[in-house]
């Protein structure tokens, strides 16, 4: 098994030599982030509105620049509360291309709802080209795809710092972040007070986009959860008197016996 | 059950009732497949004191089926291709009705599989039901124990996540340890060079065909099954009519209330915690240039990966990583001798003292097996202890694996003093289920 970790790995490197970068997936792990307090968390848990409004608008300010959220498109907005006429704004804020058309010619028009987001690059490689070799992942299932997502990404947007500390030397580029595996990120820290006005009139803190945004983000990887949740209630409580019922009667039925 | 009687002109005394009666009695003088289901379904002969533990064997034929309806629903919305297959899942869990629904239930429906038919076999190990005359029933069962493994390992690869492109690499390149030929098998497998699009689709082609597979020899399972009827916790033979109950209403009912608490724990977690069985980097889209930093696969074959990495020394000039796969495949192929080495004649570990704490042992065995195949082998065992790291306790909890078939259960089959035997099911020696500390 050794020898196989061996080549996995001698064969991983020499593939990745091309591309030298610090990947979120560093060999690292990154310290258990500390858990928050989340509206959409336990049993009866749901998005809280007001922060997913504020979340997109802090997604679309801040983090889109590098971001994409290619599997949501803009009509899921709706779910934050919007009405159709924003949600059609918001997507005609979007040029994207389109076609061919007739002529074979592919053309650029105006988003429509059901599009979904527009990816701020073309490929992989024009990411990398324009962030120092970095590659900024795809946010539309990021709170899915790390351990203790909402915390860990709540953490990473909050943990950020000026200094590393004694006997640590950063590279150019990079910045020192206690939530990031190996501490090490490439992401230019994204969050500074006031870098978004909020329409609802609060407070533009750090912590408080990073709630707001994290907030989205958990929306955006799982839409389904306050349906999923209502269902499962129902599910478990019909479950529940379901399975007295089959217990009642296993013993009526197994009281002739013996 | 009667014998088949022609409907018509016969006297009525035979035939059931009314037209769907005799639609049903011209049916079965032809093929008697209501006879059949009435005679193995309804009337069948079964112990009387079956424990809950008898219930697993039904509940994962039930979870088989709703592998099989979720996954035949799933297929229509999937797409077995490199640059479609994570995002076709997403559009799954998006945009198709009820697509997160039924995908959460297949995905968590594997462990619960598992968890389920682990339980059937520790029950077939705590009662012996492995011994004559059930022989070849238990192989049987330990071929559809491998199927569910190719076939699991198959389906964690469809969504194309990280963990599913390096699982595949992993497992696809042990076979590169066979001598000589190893390689060019890895490369038929592959149908390439490396784990690449050809790869994924006849894994879902293969991941298609294999549950039909597995109700084959569920079939032939059942066939054994009934052939001498289920063993029962006291282990002895049926003496007499008084020994056994009809199937129905009887454990029918007993199977639909089991059946009712696994759903709960079971929809408990497709609808709270749908992803707490799995690994969160299956999410990011398989990438061949960015290795995780662990791969290991889904806990059910984590005992088995504990296996496969503990052999981390040459023997002679047989390499480890050879020997590893050699152990991993061995420690599911010894199960088929299992018949062989515990040639006890009581069955029940209820009247065999020792074994029924050794029983308790290798369970733990197994869970500790499993805790190594989560963890990297350096990592250590407890955070005070420098030099104690996993790879040991994987070393020592193989070798305790094996040992236990190998060297316990033959010796404890011949020097055991095991305690005497109830006279029949329904009239057990007095006293005897409290002395056997039941």
């Amino acid at each position: 098994m050794r020898n196989i970790k061996a080549l996995l790995a001698v064969s991983a490197i020499a593939l990745a030599a091309g591309a030298v970068t610090v990947s979120s997936l560093s060999a690292a792990t990154a310290p258990k982030p500390k858990a928050q307090d989340w509206s959409f968390q336990g049993l009866f848990g749901t998005f809280d509105r007001a922060s997913l409004q504020r979340g997109f608008q802090v997604y679309k300010e801040v983090c889109s620049g590098c971001h994409g959220l290619k599997h949501v498109a803009y009509r899921n907005l709706a779910a934050l509360g919007y009405t159709e006429a924003q949600v059609k704004a918001f997507a005609a804020e979007v040029e994207v291309t389109d076609g061919p058309n007739d002529n074979g010619e592919m053309f650029t028009r105006k988003a429509r709802p059901s599009d979904r987001f527009k990816s701020p690059f073309p490929n992989e490689q024009a990411a990398r080209a324009a962030n120092n070799g970095a590659y900024p992942p795809d946010l539309s299932v990021i709170t899915k795809a790390r351990p203790k997502g909402t915390d860990y990404l709540y953490a990473l947007l909050t943990t950020y710092k000026e200094e590393p500390p004694q006997g640590m030397k950063m590279p150019e580029g990079m910045f020192y972040n206690e939530a990031f595996a190996g501490q090490q990120i490439a992401m230019v820290p994204p969050l500074a007070a006031d870098a978004v006005q909020y329409q609802d009139g609060t407070k533009a803190t750090v912590p408080q986009m990073a709630k707001d945004v994290t907030t989205f983000l958990a929306w955006a990887a799982e839409p389904e959860l306050e349906e999923r949740k209502a269902m499962g209630r129902a599910v478990i409580i019909f479950l529940i008197v379901l399975t007295a019922f089959m217990y009642a009667l296993k013993r009526k039925v197994w009281s002739d016996l013996h | 059950m009667t014998a088949p009687s022609e409907p018509t002109g016969a006297a009525p005394t035979e035939g059931s009732p009314g037209m769907i009666g005799k639609a049903k009695d011209w049916i079965d003088y032809r093929m008697p497949i209501f006879s059949f289901m009435d005679h193995e379904l309804h009337e069948y002969p079964t112990p009387k004191n079956l424990n809950y533990w008898w219930n697993f064997g039904s509940l994962a034929g039930i979870i088989l089926v709703i592998m099989i309806a979720t996954g035949i629903v799933l297929a229509m919305n999937y797409t077995p291709h490199v640059d479609h297959a994570f995002n076709s899942v997403e559009r799954i869990m998006r945009d198709v009705n009820y697509g997160w629904l039924i995908r959460y239930v297949h995905m968590n429906g594997a462990s619960m599989f598992f968890l389920v038919v682990y339980i059937h076999i520790f029950r077939g190990l705590y009662y012996g039901s492995y011994k004559p005359p059930r022989e070849l029933l238990w192989w049987l069962g330990i071929v559809i124990l491998l199927l569910m493994m190719m076939t699991a390992f198959m389906g964690y690869v469809l969504p194309w996540g990280q963990m599913s492109f390096w699982g595949a690499t992993v497992i696809t390149n042990l076979f590169s340890a066979i001598p000589w030929v190893g390689d060019a098998i890895v490369t038929w497998l592959w149908g390439g060079f490396s784990v690449d699009n050809p790869t994924l689709q006849r894994f879902f082609s293969l991941h298609y065909l294999l549950p039909f597979v597995i109700v084959g020899v569920v079939v032939l399972h059942l066939w054994a099954l009934h052939t001498h009827g289920s063993n029962n916790p006291l282990g002895i033979d049926r003496k007499s009519d008084k020994d056994s109950i009809p199937f129905h209403p009887y454990y029918t009912i007993k199977d639909l209330y089991g059946l009712g608490v696994l759903l709960i724990f079971y929809m408990a977690i497709v609808f709270f915690a749908p992803n707490v069985l799995g690994e969160p980097d299956n999410y990011i889209p398989a990438n061949p240039l960015v290795t995780p930093a662990h791969i290991v696969p889904e806990w059910y074959l984590l005992p088995f990966y504990a296996i496969l990495r503990s052999i981390t020394f040459d023997i002679w000039f047989v390499e480890a990583k050879l020997l590893g796969v050699i152990a991993m495949f061995a420690s599911i192929f010894i199960l088929f001798l299992l018949p062989w080495l515990d040639f006890s004649k009581v069955r029940s570990a209820r009247f065999r003292p020792i074994y029924k704490q050794l029983f308790w042992v290798f369970l733990v065995d197994c869970i500790l097996l499993g805790m190594v195949g989560a963890h990297a082998p350096n990592d250590k065992v407890f955070p005070g202890i420098a030099n104690f790291e996993y790879v040991q306790l994987g070393q020592i909890t193989t070798a305790y694996y094996f040992a236990h078939f190998l060297i316990l259960m033959p010796l404890l089959a011949k020097f055991e003093p095991t305690r005497p035997l109830p006279e029949s099911i329904s009239e057990p020696v007095l006293g005897n289920r409290a002395e056997a500390g039941e």
